[in-house]
């Protein structure tokens, strides 16, 4: 069933990354949205920034879908979900992760729902950036594994700020931009391991940064960087890097694919792979 | 390695925030001067033509004007040899109530006049950064 979901869902993406340009979706700029994040917000790969998902003004509203997969030496995780902004003010969002093992002796799995709130700003128009404040909470299901593993939780909450500023002619005369994240969090890798640890147990800052520049109108190269608790004694996790492409062919469809360097999960050193995300606006 | 990223970067950055000599014509010559510049404000003509959203905007324009007026604007704008004898941008909006999105759907028929006069992505997005500073003026009059 949800193998045929995804091609269903890869179908329509195929037939909407090749329609016109000039399919109005939003009246926003080409690119300005972002993409959708792991955990479902609005952001680049990693990272929610201070955007909304989808091309809405604040006369709009707009829905987005996306999936993304990554895989890495030897784990691999599906993640999809569905946001909605309304009137580039408040995005809601849904996220479930399925966590897999390739020896296929771990399989976990999450879901996440979030708001966030764009405070002040615009990301290409006022002088100073755009900024946003997030929630994510998070629910893990395999709460005996992570029990074992020393976590305190199966379910948590993060918050962030956001801060997103971009520039029409910025370094080389290219669109750059610029995300700083602050979050607040207990959660071990993402969430999927649970909450709190037998290390440390509380609520940590994390900073999280995202630099991208369009080298066209339609190609946005960039990196990213997201700092990772780790407060787990048996499975010790490190932070996230990526370095990413993103492809915005129109206002209906965002491409993008990441070289990740992931670190240590579940006692596996040195996990790096790929990274691919697809995202669709209605 | 991250120190030689973060070097780039730095470097890059101050590259990007030079101080401009007292007058810079460089964008002028880049848009082809005044021919080229006439040239993209009839392309744009078109594109608008072709914006079915904002056209209502332009029930009552005098477009030989408007055209005179743009390519003065974008000429002086881009430190050419013009005088723009139009108006303020402000009192030139009053009334019309151009929403974001509208003024986005003008700023994407200026992207594909760009475009299609062939003017290179660099040139587009230093006159871009110009026009998008003059959106607070622009929208919601």
């Amino acid at each position: 069933m949800k193998r045929y979901l995804s091609l269903l869902f890869l179908l329509v993406s195929c037939q909407l990354i090749f329609i016109s340009n000039e399919v109005i979706a939003g009246g926003k700029l080409i690119g300005s949205s972002g993409a959708t994040q792991i955990e479902g917000s609005g952001g680049g790969g990693l990272v929610p920034w201070a955007t909304l998902t989808g091309y809405g003004t604040r006369d709009e509203v707009s829905a987005s879908s996306f999936f993304s997969a990554v895989s890495v030496d030897d784990f691999r995780m599906s993640s999809y979900g569905a946001s909605y902004a309304y009137q580039d003010r408040i995005e809601v969002s849904f996220a479930h992760h399925d966590f897999n093992s390739d020896d296929k002796t771990t399989a976990l799995a999450q879901n996440i729902v979030g708001v966030k709130v764009r405070l002040f700003g615009d990301l290409i128009y006022t002088p100073w950036p755009q900024a946003a404040l997030g929630v994510q909470y998070k629910h893990a299901n395999n709460t005996n594994v992570i029990r074992a593993l020393g976590a305190k939780d199966n379910h948590g909450m993060d918050y962030y700020l956001a801060v997103t500023k971009a520039w029409v002619d910025g370094p080389f005369h290219r669109n750059f931009v610029f995300n700083t994240t602050l979050r607040y969090s207990k959660a071990n890798q993402l969430g999927l391991q649970g909450f709190g640890g037998d290390m440390k147990n509380g609520y940590r800052g994390l900073i999280e940064v995202s630099a991208g520049i369009f080298i066209t109108r339609y190609w946005m190269f960039g990196a990213e960087y997201r700092q990772k608790s780790d407060q787990l004694s048996a499975v010790k996790e490190d932070d996230w890097k990526d370095v990413f492409v993103s492809f915005f062919p129109n206002k209906k469809a965002a491409l993008s694919f990441a070289f990740v360097d992931l670190g240590r999960i579940g006692g596996k050193a040195k996990q790096k792979g790929g990274y691919l995300s697809l995202e669709l606006t209605y | 390695m991250y120190r030689y990223l973060l070097v780039g970067l730095f470097v890059a950055i101050l590259g990007a925030c030079q101080s401009v000599p007292e007058h810079d014509d460089s964008l002028y010559y880049a848009l082809g001067d005044k021919a080229g510049i006439t040239k993209i404000i009839d392309i744009f003509i078109y594109e608008i033509g072709q914006t079915e959203e904002t056209l209502h905007h332009f029930e009552n324009t005098d477009i030989d004007r408007f055209r005179e007026m743009q390519i003065e604007h974008v000429c002086m704008l881009s430190g050419g040899p013009c005088a723009y004898t139009g108006d303020e941008m402000t009192p030139v909006h009053q009334g019309m109530n151009i929403s974001e999105s509208e003024f986005n759907a003008i700023t994407n028929a200026m992207i594909r006049a760009l475009n299609t006069a062939g003017v290179s992505i660099g040139t587009r997005n230093r006159l871009l950064a110009i026009i998008a500073s003059m959106r607070a003026e622009v929208i919601y009059q």
